[in-house]
């Protein structure tokens, strides 16, 4: 049930980014400047947490939808579907940790 | 059940409940696709964050010469281009099941619905054009922004 929701709400919230990240990514193609400008943005404090966040809703959005597609076809899996939402945050607490310390140092000036 | 072939089946067997406008199995391609889309979009969006924002100098790497770096290479303007139209599609279709789960009135739906297939076709239709027409030695702007390889065009 708590997946369920998890999942709509990653779901949208990549999908509104996606939108935005393709109107950024689009100023390529009006100058060097403008893209280089509303990129910066995107090296701050703030919007590097946003990226953390985003980071964090895409792996769960993926894992978790990796488990929907094993308890759909897969009756081992369906009697296991409870195992198998730890094994999801499992993976996604692994990855955030290979993630997380990295990219916190680029966007707080460890470079 | 054998000896019951010519006779009618005790039970009817429901139908399918039907809106207007059916479309027979859309709604199945739309359950395939979200989960072999969905498979590959973990694929190309892993390796796309892994390259632009863990790799390298993560974030702070990214600027217009950076782009220009990668888009010199036709398997980065593929790469990105399915990753649009997938992601685009994969999600489109998300946010129309939750439009038919939420949005009580008919009329709501059709609007919202009708917003949603317009974005995605022109985010699509814009992400490609930017992809496929991308220029990365524009003259006329500050020249130090620029790749390293314009040098050697000019």
């Amino acid at each position: 049930m708590w997946m369920w929701v998890v999942h709509r709400a990653t779901g949208v919230a990549i999908f509104f980014f996606l939108v935005v990240h393709v109107l950024d990514t689009a100023l390529v193609r009006v100058s060097p400047e403008a893209y280089n400008a509303v990129i910066s943005s995107y090296k701050t404090p703030i919007y590097g947490i946003v990226e953390a966040g985003l980071v964090a809703a895409i792996a769960l959005h993926a894992f978790n939808g990796l488990r929907v597609i094993l308890v759909d076809t897969w009756p081992w899996a369906l009697k296991h579907q409870r195992v198998l939402v730890w094994v999801v945050w499992g993976l996604f607490v692994l990855l955030m940790i290979g993630f997380l310390p990295r990219h916190l140092s680029n966007v707080f000036g460890g470079a | 059940m054998t000896a019951a072939k010519s006779s009618a089946p005790l039970v009817e067997p429901l139908r399918p409940i039907r809106s207007g406008r059916s479309r027979n199995h859309a709604e199945q391609w739309s359950w395939l696709f979200m989960r072999g889309s969905g498979v590959l979009l973990l694929v190309l969006i892993f390796t796309h964050l892994f390259i632009n924002l863990f790799s390298g100098d993560g974030v702070n790497q990214i600027d217009f010469g950076f782009v220009a770096g990668k888009w010199a290479s036709p398997l980065w303007k593929i790469w990105d281009f399915v990753m649009l139209v997938l992601a685009m599609i994969h999600g489109g279709n998300g946010m129309r099941l939750l439009i038919n789960d939420y949005a009580r009135t008919p009329w709501l739906r059709k609007t919202l619905k009708t917003l949603l297939a317009t974005s995605v076709a022109f985010i699509i239709v814009l992400g490609s054009l930017v992809i496929f027409t991308f220029d990365p030695c524009p003259t006329g702007g500050d020249q130090s922004l620029l790749p390293t390889f314009c040098e050697d065009v000019r």
